[in-house]
């Protein structure tokens, strides 16, 4: 078993969707490709590869601990995609399934890449490939958002090139000879040349951080997550941005080969910390539920990169926090499509009363805010716990306190909105739309599987993703 | 030759060659735009019919309203006394004498403004506030420029200052210069020097009611103006000074009726810039004229 | 590093605050067009031995960035009707002044950052550091998506000269790159445009503000 079939098949499958001729049959293609993909990564991570050490693609540790949560995610969601298609039966969705196919074949590139170069030019890929899924909705709001998205987007992707071509002149100075390979990177690491590595660090944290949506390069998400379809918003929230850390992580390895360690340590904190305040504050003001969502993974962001900044303990919570975190997310993106769709509006003043119009979807999306918002059992709460816990180990206190107090006011300003369009008495909007079928079978198992997983994940995490994890720590900051 | 000679002769060098130069720009533009034109000597015929004329003074006006042009033209012949003409060096020299040089163009530029607003009327007082506006800037550039020759020469008198180098720095501190001769000397594109239109005018209105021998000396006075500061281009860029005396002196006139066919071609060429955008090209000068600066300090620093 | 490679580099820094200046749109698109062949030029006259596949991937990079892309944002210029650049968020003087100011911190910078002996003294990285920042400058500073868009040019030439310190190790990896990376990047920009005009019937990206909490 391969693992360049996990990059294969998907490209293959948006290759193959681009000349499906029927829209009607065309959705389908998605969970079939998504089941391959799938068996595949479980598969693989269960039995892992061997890895060739000057391969520039591989199924290496930290691919193995991330990659079978976003193929999952992306089943889940492609499930969701079928009634959703039919649903928007009004528009073309030849672009649509290509892009979603050719964006699963880029993020399995994008996790196996070995290469820094190469990892650029797959989150490269990705940006671009994301952009017609941006404005599926074609509503001018949808073009303002992309083109933030494609504005700022660009200009982060363009700050990486410029970091990977320091990285590689910190070698090229170093006595090397430029080679851009991780493995290579972190053998030669005290020969890099200091301020190169330094200058590489800031400018790759700036742009791989502007993927992720860690403040202050946040301001697309809002506008890209709220003008999204739900599914894209899930594939973004929970397979995109798992790239961007992934990618951090690595770079961080080969910053802490270097000798640096401690100054990416500390500019990941602040950021980290940064990134939680500014989303609670918004969160605290935000009236639209879907810019909700947005902030929500703003906040989740910054806990990851926290959690990247506490040691080897750190990263092993903060590779936890990258499960819980997508298979929670997606669950609540994908309720609150059908809630959007029920309510027909998505600002507090005109949405009210779901839990009458979309009983189910408004209690998976309330179930899915508490899992989101650290509650136990759900999975979120656990990896978050673990993530304090190395905060303590480490002699952080004052980063265990704010984080704390962070995610206290990102509960309140979430909770005070999902009840407020949860409860009360529907708006006249909402009890028109009634009427037509809302919650058939399609849009509500997804949800709620995900929801089951983060809740099986948090309660009985199982022992191979323990195994993976601590495989990919180890990957990362090899024991000297 | 007694020093006293020299220096009268350079004096009537200085008095007399002065007109040619706008006579010169008139016959180019004239050229460029299919026509004859006036008489390269058109200015001297105009000084002389001025100065034949009477002066209609008012009442209210002090005398500043004619000393002003008098003061002026004083002092633009005083700094053109300080400007080295080649291998013949100046007239007077000694240690900082540019900022001098700089000083007497201030004071000339006062006493116009003054005599301009002793007439009490708005257009000249609107050419006055717009003709300081730009010198503000213009200053500022030229005080830049001046700054990056005594770097690269290492010297602080006008005479040991302009021994050029050649290269980038020659041509960036070249065109910064140009530009703030055009803005000096109310050329195109900071001004047309033959609108009728008084709302456009900056440095005309200013002498819009002098008439006769006043106004015979406001004219002498700019065109003095401009041979000086097309020495300076000229002197700044090519190195004169180190020619033979007859080679230098032809070079230096062939150079400065170049600047003036320059400045005549520009004119043809290019159009009046809108009064907001006058700042972002006198910025442009100086940042050139800084450029050059850098350059010149980077030289010798090394 | 040679006189021409040196004076083309210094053009191209020229033509960054020339760009900041400039309020037309024509001239904006005619001055990245410029600097690109420019820079386009410089791997060709850097290389030690003349080789083909230098000149054929220095004779594509000019057709793209001097021909192609300009020809793409004309067209989208004219397809909106609009030329000029009436009131940017950062004036025209204090972006000049910005830019002269950003220059002269990236000559000074470089002299604080190791060099390979080969490099040291040249203006690559002065070039590529102003360069960026100019980008910057513009990106943050106009209004008009068109001249975002040049900004953003500008910003991927600086980092191409960047890249072409690294020449001599990795010499196809650089150019491939920046290539691939401006012509899709123009081609997606080039189609948004094109639907956002359709979608508000203008470029003026302070219409683009529905979008707030």
């Amino acid at each position: 078993m391969r693992g360049d079939l996990l990059i294969m098949v998907p490209l293959a499958g948006a290759l193959v969707a681009a000349a499906w001729p029927s829209d009607r049959t065309r959705p389908w293609l998605l969970p079939a490709a998504g089941l391959v993909h799938t068996a595949l990564a479980l598969w693989l991570l269960a039995r892992p590869p061997a890895v060739a050490p000057g391969a520039w693609l591989g199924f290496d540790p930290l691919a193995r601990a991330v990659l079978p949560v976003v193929s999952l995610l992306f089943l889940v969601c492609a499930a969701y995609a079928v009634p959703y298609l039919r649903m928007r039966a009004e528009r073309r969705n030849r672009v649509f399934v290509a892009s979603l196919l050719a964006v699963l074949g880029l993020l399995s590139a994008a996790h196996q890449a070995r290469h820094l170069g190469l990892l650029w030019v797959t989150t490269e890929a990705l940006t671009i490939a994301t952009v017609p899924l941006l404005h599926f909705n074609g509503t001018p709001r949808a073009f303002e958002a992309t083109w933030k998205y494609l504005l700022i987007g660009g200009t982060g992707i363009a700050l990486s090139l410029l970091g990977t071509f320091c990285m590689s002149y910190a070698y090229v100075c170093g006595g090397g000879g430029g080679d851009l390979a991780f493995a290579t990177l972190m053998a030669h690491g005290p020969a890099l040349s200091r301020p190169w590595v330094l200058m590489a660090w800031v400018l790759l944290l700036a742009g791989y951080g502007t993927k992720m949506g860690l403040a202050p390069m946040h301001t697309w998400k809002p506008d890209a997550y709220g003008e999204a379809p739900a599914i894209v918003g899930a594939v973004l929230a929970g397979c995109v941005t798992t790239v961007a850390f992934a990618a951090i992580l690595r770079v961080r390895a080969v910053v802490a080969a270097a000798g640096a360690g401690a100054a990416t340590d500390r500019t990941l904190l602040v950021i980290g910390l940064c990134s939680m305040a500014a989303a609670a504050v918004f969160l605290l003001g935000t009236r639209d539920f879907k810019r909700m969502l947005a902030y929500s993974s703003v906040e989740q962001m910054g806990v990851l990169a926290c959690g990247a900044a506490l040691g080897r303990a750190g990263v092993w919570a903060a590779l936890f926090h990258v499960w819980s975190n997508s298979l929670t997310k997606g669950s609540l993106f994908l309720s609150s499509g059908t809630i959007r769709r029920a309510a027909g509006a998505r600002t507090v003043d005109q949405v009210s009363g779901m839990q009458v119009v979309a009983p189910r979807s408004a209690a998976i999306f309330v179930a899915g805010l508490f899992a989101i918002t650290a509650c136990p059992p759900f999975g979120p709460f656990f990896s978050q716990l673990r993530v304090l816990r190395a905060a303590f180990e480490t002699g952080h206190g004052a980063v265990a306190a704010l984080f704390l107090a962070c995610a206290l006011f990102a509960f309140f300003g979430a909770t005070r909105l999902v009840f407020a369009i949860v409860d009360g008495r529907p708006k006249a909007e909402a009890r028109r739309a009634a009427g037509r079928p809302l919650e058939s079978a399609g849009v509500v198992v997804p949800p709620l599987l995900l929801l089951g997983l983060s809740l099986w994940l948090g309660v009985a995490t199982p022992e191979v993703l323990r195994q993976a994890w601590t495989a990919a720590v180890e990957q990362l900051s090899p024991a000297p | 030759m007694t020093t006293a000679l020299a220096t009268l002769l350079r004096l009537a060098l200085w008095l007399l060659a002065a007109p040619l130069l706008p006579g010169v720009i008139n016959r180019v533009k004239a050229w460029v735009g299919g026509r004859r034109g006036p008489p390269v000597l058109q200015l001297y015929y105009d000084l002389a019919r001025l100065w034949d004329k009477g002066v209609v003074l008012s009442a209210l006006a002090s005398p500043g309203f004619v000393a002003g042009p008098a003061v002026a033209w004083v002092a633009l012949l005083a700094a053109a006394l300080l400007v080295p003409l080649g291998s013949a060096g100046a007239v007077v020299s000694f240690k900082g004498d540019v900022l001098l040089l700089v000083y007497l163009l201030a004071v000339a530029r006062f006493c116009t403004t003054w005599a301009a607003m002793e007439t009490g009327s708005s257009f000249e007082g609107m050419g006055a506030a717009r003709e300081v506006s730009y010198a503000v800037l213009s200053e500022v550039a030229l005080i830049t420029a001046v700054v990056s020759m005594s770097v690269l020469s290492g010297s602080v008198t006008l005479s040991g200052m302009l021994a050029p180098s050649i290269g980038a720095g020659a041509a960036l501190l070249a065109a910064g210069l140009f530009v703030v001769l055009l803005a000096e000397n109310c050329r195109v594109p900071f001004d047309d020097p033959n609108t009728h239109l008084e709302l456009t005018m900056v440095h005309e209105v200013m002498a819009l009611d002098h008439g006769g021998p006043p106004l015979a000396v406001v004219l002498h006075g700019a065109s003095m103006k401009l041979l000086l500061f097309a020495v300076l281009l000229s002197e700044a860029v090519l190195p004169i000074g180190q020619l033979p005396p007859l080679a230098g002196a032809a070079a230096l006139a062939g150079a400065v009726l170049a600047v003036a066919a320059g400045v005549g071609l520009v004119e043809s060429l290019s159009a009046r810039l809108a009064l907001r955008r006058v700042p972002l090209l006198l910025t442009t000068a100086f940042l050139l004229c800084l450029f050059a600066l850098l350059l010149a300090w980077k030289g010798t620093a090394g | 590093m040679s006189e021409p490679v040196s004076l083309l580099i210094g053009l191209a820094m020229g033509l960054n605050l020339l760009a900041l200046a400039t309020s037309r749109m024509p001239s904006l698109i005619r001055i990245v067009a410029a600097q690109g062949v420019a820079l386009g030029l410089v791997p060709v006259l850097m290389a030690d031995q003349a080789s083909w596949l230098a000149a054929l991937v220095a004779a594509v990079t000019v057709l793209l960035k001097g021909i192609v892309i300009p020809n793409l944002l004309r067209r989208a210029m004219r397809a909106v009707k609009i030329d000029r650049e009436i009131e940017p968020f950062i004036g025209f003087v204090p972006s000049l002044l910005l830019g002269a100011a950003g220059t002269i911190a990236a000559v000074g910078c470089t002299r604080l950052v190791p060099l390979l002996p080969e490099h040291a003294g040249t203006l690559l990285v002065p070039g590529a550091l102003a360069s960026v920042f100019t980008g910057f400058i513009l990106l943050i500073g106009r209004v008009k998506a068109i001249s975002q868009v040049c900004g953003y040019l500008i910003l991927e030439n600086g980092i191409y000269l960047f890249g072409l310190l690294l020449i001599r190790s990795t010499p196809l990896l650089v150019e491939s790159g920046i290539l691939l990376d401006l012509t899709v990047a123009v081609f997606v920009i080039g189609i948004i445009m094109d639907r956002i005009q359709r979608a508000f019937d203008s470029l003026d990206t302070r219409k683009l503000t529905v979008l707030r909490e």
